[in-house]
């Protein structure tokens, strides 16, 4: 992995809360890079996000609003946010429910424009 | 209507759960030689059967590719076009090696049907039951076979 995703992955997961970050082509769910805790398994984590970022892309064109640009998903165990990039990337995190979302969010903005 | 076809009922439930996860188009289950034991979608046997040869094909070349390179086989191999890709993959089994041939389309990713292809190898492994020797197929017994086989994958 390039030392400037590293680094710019690092800083996210630095964030009190977070269990993995995630960089994700959105075309095809696969991994780019990655910054995990060992028990997250990073490909599904991939897969299952840009699956996710596809249906409600598809979702929000179809209603006329536009492409998203920030998915925030809680559930009973956590949380997941999705910031798609500007070159067809995905910066993924996966949290815990206590997490910083908005510092968590301009982190991964840091990352998006970091892999532009 | 498109319907699932087995070979043998305990591929059934796995093939259709993979099937509706990982939204696929079409799937096929074969063995590395062709020999189609599970199918998603196909409507004609002709094409089941092109499908079936066409990727135990491209399964080999590849194998012959890994051998070249030093590597014992390749795990996946997936082509990505603008509307169709195409995922071919193998999987252990106790009924010896598998091969999974997936088209999906654009409301799926790659990604996902990697994912829940391993989803569908465990189950596979999980829902065989006890192995049967395998006989040997003649060639004059080879025939039959196929037509027993294309048969119950098209339900005739």
């Amino acid at each position: 992995m390039s030392e400037y995703l590293r680094n710019a992955l690092d800083g996210v997961t630095r964030i009190r809360g977070v269990r993995g970050a995630l960089v994700v082509h959105a075309d095809d769910g696969m991994v780019v890079a990655d910054s995990l805790m060992e028990s997250v398994r990073g490909n599904a984590v991939a897969a299952l996000a840009a699956g996710i970022a596809l249906r409600f892309g598809n979702a929000a064109l179809s209603t006329g609003v536009g492409s998203p640009h920030f998915l925030h998903l809680q559930a009973t165990g956590g949380t997941l946010i999705i910031v798609p990039g500007p070159t067809g990337v995905l910066v993924v995190v996966i949290g815990d429910k206590e997490l910083n979302v908005g510092l968590a969010r301009l982190e991964m903005l840091r990352v998006a424009e970091v892999v532009r | 209507m498109t319907v699932t076809r087995v070979l043998e009922p305990w591929m059934m439930e796995p093939l259709e759960r993979f099937v509706s996860e990982a939204d696929a188009r079409l799937t096929l289950i074969m063995t590395p030689a062709g020999q189609v034991l599970a199918q998603y979608g196909f409507t004609r046997a002709v094409d089941v059967m092109s499908a079936a040869a066409l990727g135990a094909a491209i399964a080999s070349s590849t194998q012959e590719m890994a051998g070249l390179l030093g590597e014992r086989n390749f795990k996946a191999l997936n082509h990505q076009g603008v509307r169709h890709g195409i995922f071919l993959a193998e999987m252990e089994n106790p009924r010896g090696r598998l091969l999974a041939l997936v088209v999906y389309g654009p409301e799926t990713l790659a990604g996902l049907v990697q994912l829940f292809f391993e989803e569908l190898a465990r189950d596979l492994e999980q829902a065989c039951p006890n192995v049967k020797p395998t006989e040997p197929v003649l060639s004059a017994d080879f025939e039959r076979e196929l037509n027993n086989s294309l048969a119950s994958l098209f339900g005739r």
